[in-house]
């Protein structure tokens, strides 16, 4: 198969699959798993089928160009390491995926733990796979963010949140460092292409920048593998569902950080720096891991710990800088991904059939599930590094590493010991594990009888052991061969000899093993008593617990701190808000202005025009009138700003801009009315309760008026000093000059809109169009005040006349007022609808446009909601307003989309004339169709912040028929 | 001869239409009750429109028509809030 094809499939199958299992309806375990496990099967077969390629060639390619002035191509690369993972990745997958079908219960909601999960195994691969750096730390940060949302499945558990947000606040925090790190190393190789870097090694290691590089990279790295001192987030986790677990937190997840390791280990490598940070890290995370996970009583806990521990162990064998030491790293990654999986497997079946993970609850299980207890038995003896299964050889490797001096230091002479010890406590927490759970004994209280789980649910663990024991006893038979291309793929021509045999005569390794397998049964003996009656967490390190440390941070970070710096340096009160902003934008136009001056004149007008002048004249009694009225009389107020509105638009026609004009006229129209629904729900307002006026308010008031009369004043005179200047060679000269020649339209600010920076439009339909959704959420919950709860007064004089005549019914005397009006209003709908078709067609051409049309559409519905109310209408129309903002936004993508199907950029536009009959030539330009989508979201976004807030009258409605209701029921 | 008693009368009819504006902006910041205010804003609006055409007529553009459209077709809509909003003290019921 094509390369560029298999690798594409690859990274993109797994996403496919995840938006189909969203879709599959919610108690579907069986469809769900099976599509699931199709997808991560043709993963795996496709990963195998690539490799003969890979063997011949070294790797496989394939680039296509993302953002190129960046330098991010989407580009992927698979050679053995990457092959070696993907093979985990995809393998370890469909078994967990199998798994899975028979853990969670029918109640779950299935198809989100698929869809995630299938997400992150396409992150996943996407990490292991991309060939560029920068497309590593996007499918890096996917990761933390599936693995969130993993974590934290069953969102109802108060654990399972803590621990997914946890998660993802650390590893998160990584990610951003990894990229900073990226961007350092692209910033000294002048490529983010993984082959360019692997290949600048010794300039990275010689530049200035290399210690900053290097911590960034190791804080992704190490938050990511839940490395010490970023450990404690891995056994919050463990709240995730028992698959999560085992897939994220053996095989994927926490693997992604040693795994970059190993990947950037040719180019780090080597040096004091890396040693140390690398190897403290690394040391401390073997021996704590180790040790705490001999004091957990949950078993998911202990696994969890192990994890840590075992993770230390690889990256202190990476920390040697030493090619042997990278072999067994990469070797133990592959041995504890299979029997960590089947481990944590069978902690799952474990807790599904007694209910509880507890150790010290657990016992005497042996004689329940014979079959679980032996796989999980041979799994424990390959985490404890028992002889014949394949965490024996990679464990041989370890000590013979830990063994060698690489470094002089108290580090490096500390390492064996470090390695004995933290082996002994592996065979201890091993036998703990074992022996707690199936002998011993037998369990008093458990919640349920437990049995064998069906054969299925057991397949994947059985695999698992098997593939421990074949690889623990013919080692260079079957992984040989592709740890050797994994090996080769990391080293290159530094790849040392090694051997894979599991005898290598009686050496200071073996015996290190034998003390480590005798010590820690030894320690486990020592300890039994303790461990069945102990607390939760390690002796001594109980007190200190990480989490708690984590949480508290939080808590100072995001809010004492967060609420110091509110207190201090932000108010509530709308009037110091106004003065500041008010006050900054004068100093932001005073600066300049002093610092630069005004520049030349040009001709100032000198005659007047006296109809402009009245009409000035009247804008501006306007305004102040309404700044006037604004605090008693809101009404008044709106009433002199629509004057005023109108003064401008009649400006901006004397200055020859009609379109302005009539966007402006449309939107003054629509938001009087919008202002006035709005009004309905404000409390009344009264001089009389005001607070008497004192000295100091009164000479707040004052400044606050000299600030406001500077500020407009000065506003005022600024444009007009802008305006008898020589307007400078700007763009819109440009857009004037093509606006016809490429755009196809003569209105220039439409062609602008649509055409030269639709892209803009674009995202500020999408903003109105998030805008009135949010209003209309907001909406539904909104609670007026209790003074405005009532009808309003003018409606209950009007209904209690309507009453007391015994000829009428409430709701004549409206109906009486509105008849004449009513039926106007009513007629007009589809002249206006009319209207607003015009003026969307003539939009390229002459003033108008989608956003006009839809705000006179709009315009046409408001009137027939005040001609004949909510029920009325809504009984006669539908009108779906989400529906036209959907529409809108799709046709606009959709049109910009379009432009691909003919090989050019996103949003690229084509116009030409129609020959209709009758009509004539019509200009019909794709813009056109770009504007129907502005037109849809506009009707849309404006029609529902409308109706929610005309809707506010029916629910009170509702609301009181529904308490009349609960009244007559009551006595 | 015709062409300057156009452009006088065209300069007249804006003039006053002008003083019409004032003296509506008048009646609408005085008052004294809520009705003056809102009929003030009616005719503000068709004064505005009737401007409008003026001024297209004075610079023989069809341009600023739709503006006048506009305000004749829609902005009694405006009007037909507030005095709504008066009469039952909500805009839609």
């Amino acid at each position: 198969m094509h390369d560029d094809l298999l690798l594409t499939l690859l990274v993109l199958l797994p996403f496919i699959g995840s938006v189909f299992a969203a879709t599959v309806s919610s108690n579907a375990r069986n469809s769900e798993a099976w599509l699931a496990g199709a997808v991560a099967l043709s993963c795996l077969i496709l990963i195998i089928a690539a490799y003969p390629a890979i063997v011949a060639n070294g790797a496989i390619r394939s680039e296509f160009d993302w953002i190129p002035a960046l330098g991010l191509s989407f580009s992927l690369r698979m050679d053995g390491f990457a092959w070696m993972f993907a093979v985990l990745v995809s393998g370890i997958g469909f078994l967990v995926v199998l798994y899975a079908r028979y853990y969670m219960s029918p109640k779950d909601p299935v198809p989100r733990f698929f869809s995630f999960f299938l997400a992150f195994m396409g992150a996943m691969l996407g990490v292991v796979l991309s060939g560029n750096l920068i497309l590593l730390v996007l499918f890096w940060e996917l990761t933390s963010l599936f693995s969130f949302l993993l974590i934290g499945y069953w969102h109802h558990n108060a654990a399972a949140r803590d621990g997914a947000r946890m998660a993802l606040i650390v590893t998160g925090a990584g990610g951003l460092a990894l990229l900073t790190g990226v961007l350092l190393i692209g910033h000294i190789v002048g490529s983010y292409d993984l082959d360019r870097v692997l290949a600048s090694g010794d300039a990275i290691r010689s530049h200035a920048l290399y210690v900053p590089t290097l911590v960034l990279i190791l804080l992704g790295a190490l938050t990511k593998s839940a490395q010490f001192p970023f450990h404690f987030w891995l056994p919050n986790a463990m709240a995730a569902p028992t698959p999560v677990s085992a897939y994220l937190h053996s095989a994927t997840l926490v693997k992604a950080g040693v795994f970059l390791l190993a990947r950037l280990w040719p180019v780090f490598a080597g040096t004091t720096e890396w040693f140390w940070l690398v190897g403290l890290a690394g040391t401390a995370s073997l021996l704590l891991g180790a040790f705490f996970a001999v004091f957990q009583r949950d078993l998911k806990g202990l696994l969890a710990y192990s994890t840590i521990s075992h993770l230390g162990l690889i990256t202190m064998l990476l920390s040697l800088g030493s090619p042997l030491g990278a072999v067994a790293a990469i070797f133990h990654m592959m041995n504890h991904a299979t029997f960590k999986a089947s481990l944590f497997m069978a902690a799952g079946i474990v807790d599904h059939e007694t209910g509880t993970r507890d150790m010290q609850k657990l016992g005497g299980l042996f004689r329940f599930m014979p079959i679980t207890a032996t796989l999980a038995m041979v799994a424990g003896a390959a985490m404890a590094g028992v002889p014949l299964l394949n965490g024996f050889l990679s464990k041989e490797m370890f000590f013979a590493e830990a063994i060698e001096t690489h470094l002089h230091s108290v580090l490096d002479t500390a390492e064996p010991y470090a390695a004995v010890v933290a082996s002994a406590f592996a065979v201890t927490y091993s036998i703990r594990f074992i022996h707690s759970v199936f002998f011993g004994q037998k369990p008093a209280d458990l919640p349920r009888t437990p049995h064998e789980p069906p054969f299925w649910m057991r397949f994947p663990i059985s695999f698992l052991v098997i593939a421990c024991l074949i690889v623990g006893i013919l080692p260079s038979v079957t992984v040989g061969p592709f740890l050797q291309t994994a090996v080769v793929a990391v080293l290159g021509s530094r790849t040392p000899e090694y051997s894979l045999a599991i005898w290598h005569g009686f050496n200071l390794p073996l015996i290190m093993s034998l003390v480590a397998l005798i010590g820690g049964a030894l320690i486990y003996v020592a300890l039994k008593g303790y461990l069945q009656q102990c607390a939760d967490g390690p002796p001594l390190f109980r007190l200190l617990d990480a989490r708690r440390i984590f949480d508290d941070a939080l808590v100072i970070l995001s809010w004492r701190w967060a609420r110091f710096l509110e207190t201090s340096l932000t108010t509530r009160r709308l009037q110091p808000q106004l003065r500041l902003l008010v006050l900054a934008a004068l100093l932001a136009a005073l600066v300049p202005l002093y610092a630069r001056g005004l520049g030349p004149l040009a001709a100032i007008p000198s005659r007047i025009d006296p109809v402009l002048a009245l009409v000035w004249l009247t804008g501006c009694a306007c305004a102040i009138g309404a700044a006037y009225q604004a605090k008693y009389h809101r009404l008044v107020a709106l009433m002199l700003l629509g004057g005023a509105g109108l003064a401008t638009c009649i400006t901006f026609v004397w200055f020859s801009a009609p379109d302005l004009a009539l966007t402006q006229l449309l939107v003054e129209i629509v938001t009087t009315v919008l202002i006035l629904l709005g009004l309905r729900w404000l409390p009344k307002r009264s001089e009389a309760v005001d607070e008497p006026v004192t000295f100091a308010s009164r000479l707040r008031r004052q400044r606050d008026l000299a600030i406001a009369v500077a500020a407009g004043v000065g506003f005022a005179a600024l444009a007009f000093a802008v305006m008898v200047r020589p307007l400078p060679d700007t763009i819109a000269s440009y857009f004037l000059e093509n606006a016809y020649l490429m755009g196809g339209g003569r209105n220039v600010v439409n062609v602008i809109l649509v055409d030269f920076r639709a892209f803009d439009t674009l995202g500020e339909i999408t903003v109105l169009g998030i805008v009135a959704l949010t209003v209309f959420a907001l909406l539904r919950r909104f609670r007026p005040a209790s003074d405005s709860l009532g009808a309003p007064e003018q409606q209950r004089v009007q209904n209690a006349f309507d009453e007391a005549q015994p000829d009428r019914k409430q709701g004549d005397t409206v109906g009486d007022y509105l008849l004449v009006p009513a039926a106007t209003m009513q007629w007009l709908f589809p002249v206006i609808i009319v209207l607003a078709i015009y003026l969307f067609l003539r939009g390229h051409d002459l003033p108008g446009g989608g956003f006009a049309a839809g705000i006179a559409m709009a315009a046409a519905f408001i009137l027939q909601y005040m001609a004949a109310g909510t029920t009325w209408v809504e009984d006669r129309l539908r009108i779906l307003p989400v529906n036209w903002i959907g529409m809108g936004l799709l046709v606009a993508l959709a049109t910009g989309a379009g432009s691909w199907l003919f090989d050019y950029p996103f949003l690229t536009s084509h116009s030409q004339y129609l020959q209709l009959p009758l009509i004539g030539s019509v200009p019909a330009a794709t813009a056109l169709l770009f504007d129907l989508g502005v037109l849809g979201l506009v009707i849309g976004a404006t029609v529902l912040m409308l109706v929610a807030l005309a809707h506010q009258s029916v629910r009170k409605l509702r609301a009181a028929r529904l308490s009349a209701a609960a009244g007559e029921e009551s006595p | 001869m015709s062409a300057s008693i156009l452009s006088w009368s065209l300069l007249i009819a804006s003039l006053l239409l002008g003083v019409a504006l004032a003296i509506a902006a008048f009646r609408m910041i005085r008052g004294p009750r809520a009705q003056d205010r809102i009929v003030a804003f009616d005719a503000l609006y068709v004064n505005a429109m009737l401007l409008l055409l003026l001024f297209g007529i004075r610079t023989g553009s069809t341009l600023y028509f739709e503006g006048a459209l506009v305000i004749s077709l829609l902005g009694f809509v405006s009007t037909v809030a507030l005095a709504k909003f008066l009469m039952r003290g909500e805009v839609i019921e």
